[in-house]
């Protein structure tokens, strides 16, 4: 029984983690759209390029947070949490 | 001062600057050599803890973020002092130049993105850029970056926080009190989320990426670990456990990961922190408040 908790617990913990990722599609397609209008307007004005690339490189990396939050979440899911959770899973068995 | 008068004096002080450049990394590699347990195989892990100091409340651990980011700051302050170290008036010195750059530099990111309040601000931003950029760049030497530990990049963005609210606080209490009820005073408790959100999400940004990259670069090396044993395990000896496969390939998405990533992240770091701490100065109360004083005074 205590095996089949701790497989749960284990494999729960991995599909959280990948389904956490998921928010990766956000950030990948706003940042998407911030390049393509960076292109547009260096192809409209090639002479004011090294602005529009730093306040581009300056968005995406401020667009790129939520899935940085997915990240952090995942990380904490895959090495944090199983081991925290069986440690609670080993007190509750032991009472 | 000629031309001709670099002394022994000057040159071994030379020697001893470029040393104090050099020594913390080695002593960094060192350390880690000490500390590192044996282990099997390529694994994912946080910080290594050096020692621990007995306290009240809860052990201080002396963890190898906390080292390295102290190397790296001993590491810069050698090459401060490198790059103005017989700097002249009249007829600069090479590495002169290379100082008077980075001043120059830092000077006009601030001029072009900050109030002209601000204009004492230029050191503090370009410690911190230098901070960032080195700390990410450890990770070069195969030492543990101090960036990718929440708690070295929380603390900088803690420290963010308290001077935003500082300069918000410039022109009194109540300005800084009525900025919360900003568009409409039932947004106020969303306004004050969003105030603690800025340090949250200014210390994740940079540590998630410097952390994804590290996590990503164990994978492909553990990877091509697996792709070698595969196609060469059944060679004799030696050249059967040897990893040739990692040999070259992460180095080249180590420039990604490792330099573009930790580049952009000091920019952007440092330029949040000037967007943040200039955007929440009440400029015009500030100003209006400053001239009232004055004439009452007078």
């Amino acid at each position: 029984m205590l095996e089949l908790a701790i497989g749960i617990i284990l494999g729960a913990c991995a599909l959280g983690a990948g389904v956490a990722m998921i928010a990766g599609i956000g950030p990948g397609i706003g940042e998407g759209n911030a390049v393509a209008k960076a292109c547009e307007a260096i192809g409209r004005q090639p002479e004011c390029r090294g602005e529009v690339t730093t306040t581009m490189l300056m968005g995406c990396a401020v667009a790129e947070t939520t899935g940085l939050y997915a990240l952090v979440i995942a990380i904490l899911l895959i090495f944090v949490a199983p081991g925290r959770l069986v440690k609670i899973l080993m007190e509750n068995v032991g009472k | 001062m000629d031309k001709n008068s670099k002394t022994g004096a000057f040159r071994a002080l030379d020697v001893l600057l470029i040393l104090m450049m050099i020594l913390p990394v080695i002593a960094g590699m060192a350390l880690k050599v000490l500390f590192t347990p044996e282990s099997q195989g390529i694994e994912i892990k946080g910080a290594l803890i050096y020692t621990s100091i007995a306290a009240p409340v809860q052990d201080l651990l002396i963890t190898e973020a906390q080292v390295n980011s102290w190397l790296v700051m001993i590491s810069i302050t050698g090459l401060c002092l490198f790059l103005t170290h017989g700097i002249r008036a009249k007829v600069p010195t090479k590495r002169q130049y290379i100082a008077e750059w980075i001043v120059e530099k830092c000077e006009g990111l601030i001029k072009g993105n900050m109030h002209e309040y601000f204009k004492g601000f230029a050191p503090f931003i370009a410690a911190m850029l230098g901070l960032s950029a080195f700390s990410s760049l450890l990770s070069l030497t195969g030492l543990f970056a101090p960036t990718s530990d929440l708690n070295v990049v929380a603390g900088w963005a803690i420290l963010v926080f308290f001077l935003i609210t500082y300069y918000k606080m410039k022109a009194g209490p109540a300005v800084y009190a009525k900025s919360f009820g900003e568009p409409v005073k039932f947004l106020a408790p969303l306004n004050i989320i969003s105030e603690f959100a800025t340090p949250v999400s200014m210390a994740f940004r940079h540590y998630g990426n410097i952390l994804s990259g590290s996590v990503i670069s164990v994978l492909i090396a553990a990877g091509l670990q697996g792709l070698t044993s595969l196609v060469m395990g059944r060679l004799p000896g030696f050249l059967g456990e040897f990893p040739f496969f990692r040999i070259g390939i992460p180095a080249v998405l180590s420039i990604y990961f490792d330099v573009f990533s930790g580049l952009l992240q000091a920019y952007i770091f440092s330029m949040l922190t000037m967007l943040y701490v200039s955007g929440g100065f009440p400029a015009d109360e500030y100003f209006k408040h400053k001239k009232f004083g004055k004439k009452e005074k007078a």
